[in-house]
């Protein structure tokens, strides 16, 4: 358990520090959430109406931040190989690795939900149900993309690869989290039955992801 | 069990399959000549989508084998990482672009059958979604084959993707389903009746044999033609590797040899 939350301090350290990224995932939302409207025009009943959905792309697409580098740096200094030599299971390097890529990423993202979702005119209800689906559903984003960066740990030029292997197994997610959005602000059905399915979604892509990332770890030299 | 291992002898699987290329081949052709001519001349016009139906001659086949080869890959994957078989991995690879381009014609002749019976090319039905999204992970799979140069390296990394899509795909087609009955409360497309009249199931069964003929053809002429680009690879490198020993450092001009 040391080992574990050792591993969790030290990534958030680095992320945290010069050289990390951890504002980046935070910053690349803002952007998105800036450039929609400029694309479709200032028109809040619209914009308020699509609101959840831009939320939800943009946090798709800014927790693709940072994963490249998830297992890859650590397999360039050799750290990786430290890790699988050491007493805690790889499975657990993996879910260390990725509570810190989360807490750095996803909750920021929810925590930040609600402000941004002023910008694109959210009813009071919308955005409180954007940032808990946010909190909820941000974990299963990140195991699947974890196992994208496992599998690309050994490559050079894994970014765009994450992103193709990742991107259509997030549609689960991400289809679970705007209905969640939308459930909240009226429509037929209630609000805790899609938070249900993204809470399972979360606890089923934490098994799947920490499995297959190990498995995908161990194949790299 | 000991069957198998013979077969998946790479040399015995060589000289096996291309005994039996020709032979399915025929077969193939024989089954298309006798599904067309029933898909084209004796099985009657829809008597609500009219000569259109003669689409799903090739569409319901084609989204068959787009299923039937993720299937195909995916116990190849598990063949390739938990025996660590070569000819599995070979017959994963070679599976990935034709089970991607029956889901392509699959899609193609979809929208092609659409726009007369809906009025357009694409409607983002439940299983038109389904469809687009296996094609995007086929894709995605061949992406990663073609990012690592090494190909046992390679076949491990694409095992274990194919695995986490398999076990993603349900998921996946639950929650389009349910997002589709969301977005569209009557579904526009619902096919005629419970069954399909005799007249037009066997030649669909009959077309249904020749494409998958037809398919077991290109992946054995696909895993044939793996083998041997692996054993051109690993000889490249053994003459290399020679010519690093025999020529000193600088003298470079044979070791294409």
């Amino acid at each position: 358990m040391s080992g574990f939350l050792a591993l969790v301090r030290r990534d958030l350290a680095l992320s945290l520090r010069i050289g990390g990224g951890a504002s980046f995932a935070l910053v690349f939302f803002l952007m998105i959430v800036t450039l929609t409207p400029f694309a479709i025009g200032p028109d809040l009943n619209l914009l308020s109406r699509i609101a959840p959905a831009i939320l939800w792309i943009g946090a798709v697409l800014a927790t693709l931040i940072g994963l490249d580098r998830l297992f890859q740096a650590d397999a360039e200094d050799g750290t990786l190989d430290l890790l699988k030599a050491g007493r805690l299971p790889l499975e657990g390097v993996v879910l260390a690795k990725c509570l810190a890529h989360w807490l750095t990423t996803g909750l920021p993202l929810a925590l930040a939900a609600p402000l941004f979702g002023l910008l694109l005119a959210m009813e009071p209800a919308g955005m409180a149900a954007a940032a808990l689906s946010l909190l909820v559903g941000t974990p299963a984003l990140t195991f699947i993309g974890a196992v994208g960066a496992a599998l690309t740990a050994g490559i050079r030029r894994g970014g765009v690869l994450i992103a193709i292997m990742a991107l259509p197994l997030m549609i689960p997610v991400l289809i679970f989290g705007v209905a969640a959005c939308n459930a909240a602000v009226g429509g037929t059905i209630p609000f805790a039955t899609p938070l249900a399915i993204l809470g399972a979604l979360t606890l089923i892509f934490a098994v799947i992801g920490v499995i297959g990332s190990a498995a995908g770890l161990r194949q790299v030299d | 069990m000991t069957i198998i291992n013979q077969l998946a002898n790479p040399t015995r699987f060589m000289s096996l399959s291309g005994k039996l290329l020709p032979w399915i081949a025929g077969l193939s052709a024989m089954c298309f000549a006798i599904g067309f001519y029933g898909a084209w001349f004796s099985a009657p016009a829809d008597y609500q989508q009219g000569e259109t139906i003669r689409i799903m001659y090739i569409h319901v086949p084609a989204a068959w084998l787009a299923m039937f080869f993720y299937t195909l890959m995916t116990a190849s994957a598990i063949g390739a990482l938990v025996w660590r078989h070569p000819l599995a991995e070979v017959a994963q690879k070679a599976a990935a672009p034709i089970g991607a381009s029956f889901a392509l014609i699959c899609l193609i002749t979809g929208a092609l059958w659409g726009r007369p019976m809906w009025g357009t090319y694409w409607v983002w039905d439940a299983r038109l979604t389904s469809m687009l999204v296996l094609l995007l992970i086929y894709l995605a799979i061949m992406a990663l084959w073609r990012t690592i140069d090494e190909p046992t390296q390679a076949g491990r990394a694409v095992s274990i993707l194919t695995l986490v899509g398999f076990v993603n795909i349900p998921i996946i087609k639950f929650s389009v389903d349910w997002w589709n009955t969301l977005h569209q409360p009557a579904s526009v497309f619902r096919m005629d009746g419970p069954t399909i009249h005799p007249s037009m199931l066997w030649p669909l069964l009959i077309c249904a044999v020749a494409f998958s003929l037809f398919s077991i053809c290109l992946h054995l002429i696909g895993m044939r033609t793996e083998i041997m680009r692996r054993r051109v690879r690993t000889l490249t490198i053994l003459a290399a590797d020679q010519a690093d020993r025999t020529i000193p450092a600088g003298a470079m001009r044979s070791a294409a040899e």
